[in-house]
């Protein structure tokens, strides 16, 4: 038996394989907003540039200054956080006072000014990032052929994923976190320079977009365009799984993934709209989302 | 002279918006005295100790504490004076257990008691530690509420109407517990509606009306002001 519904095995699984590594930029990128919004209360729509951002760093790191990928993948989610601290500290700090809809809109404006940017600066064209060669190749696992690449996107963004769940939900720094969520100033009383926090979460999940974008840049090309591509799907994401559920969001993201392979195997032209059918679906049956903690 | 006081408020007024709640409020703290804050619903009780915390932002006037003025420390850094704040709403997280709400506040001073000795004061707490926090009953949560800052090292606390909605037993242990406190020297704010509580523990009683400081009465005297403070507090 190598078919299923007419579908071969190893088509099957590769395209699992593919939902698996989209489900795994889908988690990195929808933890960052989900914890941003459970402590900022920002719909971070600037996420998807930072993703970008990611991407172009990574590039310029190599294309200008002949960075190998390690480096890269470790300089390029510092600089991308960092500029996330400076846009906190100088926009959003102030809106946190006012009505949600203002830093919607700010972090809307962002994105659409950094993407014309790197339009203008570097044309719409996909610059190519090659693979590094201590990861080209792959493993051949009988049914079906894994590019060593891909394992690695899937590997490593499953463990960024999982410390940055165990550093909220086990240490004393995310339990101040998870205690900020709820009830900023009493945290504050208690000698926690609550400001601070709020900045350096929010360079954080900005710089797990921009690890995103560089992971993702041998695998896709880098354009100014990335990062509006995938955040739709990555807010559709945070939707289903419920805003401010950390590990929802994990959860949903990889299995979100794996429906759209799935569908992309069986019924290809539904692909693109199979994640907003579930959202569709959940916002019906559960309005605040699968893991929101009210029902 | 007498020696300094450990907290003196001087003309503390304080807003909510535009609303303007506190007008000018005098009152001092010696150490090692419990003093507590009376007065009918709304006077501005609650309202001076988030001033003196900093969770109200608009303020003016001064608040003395250690020599430092209160109303320009950083609100972060007002507990690092060794101040600890037991809010109305006792402010347990539901999303920590009752270990990690125990241990949430960073020990700022030395001194503090060691999570053993506050479950030999609050024994109900004993054995809960991975309970979510608001899973404890209303008056648990007030003795978790109390424990964890006194794991602080803080050694002048403040009690937001801690037997408010509480069952009698609760309030005989919280009672017993904070005389304990007060014997080993802590200085205490205690805002409280309870007369009999508060003359059970207190030195002396501030009345507060409409924002402003209207009466201190010593704890002896209480008895022998009985009248005058009915007419204070509209029963
Ligand atoms: N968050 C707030 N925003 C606006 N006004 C407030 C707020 N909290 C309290 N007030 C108002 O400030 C005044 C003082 O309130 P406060 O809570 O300090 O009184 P209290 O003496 O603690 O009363 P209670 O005995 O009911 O706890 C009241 O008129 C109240 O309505
Ligand atoms: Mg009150």
């Amino acid at each position: 038996m190598t078919d299923i519904f007419g579908v071969p095995i190893a088509v099957l699984l590769g395209q699992l394989l593919l939902g698996l590594i989209n489900g795994s930029f889908y988690a990195l990128l929808s933890l960052g907003l989900a914890i941003i919004f459970g402590m900022l209360n920002v719909i971070n729509f600037a996420h998807g540039a930072f993703y970008m951002l990611g991407g172009f760093a990574a590039w310029l790191l190599l294309s200008s200054l002949g960075l190998g990928y390690w480096e890269t993948l470790v300089i390029a989610p510092l600089v991308v956080g960092a500029l996330g601290a400076v846009v906190e500290r100088l926009f959003l700090k102030r809106l946190y006072r006012i009505d949600h809809l203002y830093s919607l809109l700010l972090t809307f404006g962002i994105a659409l000014m950094l993407e014309g940017l790197f339009r203008h600066v570097f044309g719409a064209a996909g610059k190519p990032y090659p693979i590094p060669p201590s990861l080209t190749g792959g493993i051949n696992l009988g049914f079906m052929f894994l590019p060593m690449y891909r394992a690695w996107v899937i590997v490593a963004s499953l463990a960024v994923c999982l410390a940055t769940w165990l550093a909220i939900e086990r240490t004393r720094l995310g339990a101040y976190l998870r205690a900020a969520t709820e009830n900023p100033s009493l945290v504050q009383a208690f000698g926690i320079n609550v400001p601070l926090m709020l900045t350096l979460t929010y360079a954080f999940c900005v710089g797990l977009a921009g690890f995103a974008g560089a992971l993702a840049a041998p695998l896709y090309q880098v354009s100014p365009g990335m990062g509006s591509s995938i955040i739709i799907v990555v807010f559709a994401v945070v939707v289903i799984g419920g805003m401010g559920s950390i590990g929802g969001a994990i959860v949903t993201a990889l299995a979100l993934g794996v429906i759209e392979g799935l569908t992309k195997t069986f019924y290809p032209a539904a692909s693109s709209i199979a994640v907003f059918v579930v959202m569709v679906l959940v916002i019906l049956i559960r309005p605040s989302g699968l893991f929101s903690r009210e029902a | 002279m007498a020696e300094a006081p450990l907290l003196d408020v001087k003309r503390l007024e304080a807003w909510y918006g535009e609303s303007h709640v506190l007008h000018g409020i005098d009152f001092d703290v010696r150490k090692g005295e419990v003093v507590t804050l009376i007065g009918r619903n709304g006077a501005g009780k609650t309202t001076t100790l988030r001033s003196l915390v900093g969770v109200v932002g608009k303020r003016r006037g001064a608040c003395i504490y250690k020599g430092a003025d209160l109303l320009k420390v950083a609100p972060h850094k007002v507990a690092r004076l060794g101040i600890g704040y037991v809010p109305e709403e006792r402010g347990i997280f539901s999303s920590l257990s009752v270990l990690e709400n125990l241990l949430f506040p960073p020990a700022w001073q030395a001194g503090g008691m060691a999570v053993d000795e506050i479950y030999g004061l609050f024994p109900n707490l004993k054995g809960r530690d991975s309970t979510s926090g608001t899973r404890l009953s209303g008056g648990e949560q007030q003795m978790l509420a109390i424990g964890r800052v006194l794991r602080t090292g803080a050694d002048f606390i403040l009690l937001d109407e801690p037997t408010e909605g509480i069952a009698p037993v609760i309030i005989e242990e919280i009672g017993a517990a904070l005389r304990i406190l007060k014997d080993r020297g802590m200085t205490i704010i205690l805002v409280e509606q309870n007369l009999r509580f508060a003359a059970s523990i207190a030195d002396r009683h501030y009345v507060l009306d409409q924002g402003k400081v209207v009466d201190e009465i010593p704890n002896h005297a209480l008895d022998a002001n009985m009248d005058r403070l009915n007419r204070y507090l509209g029963v």
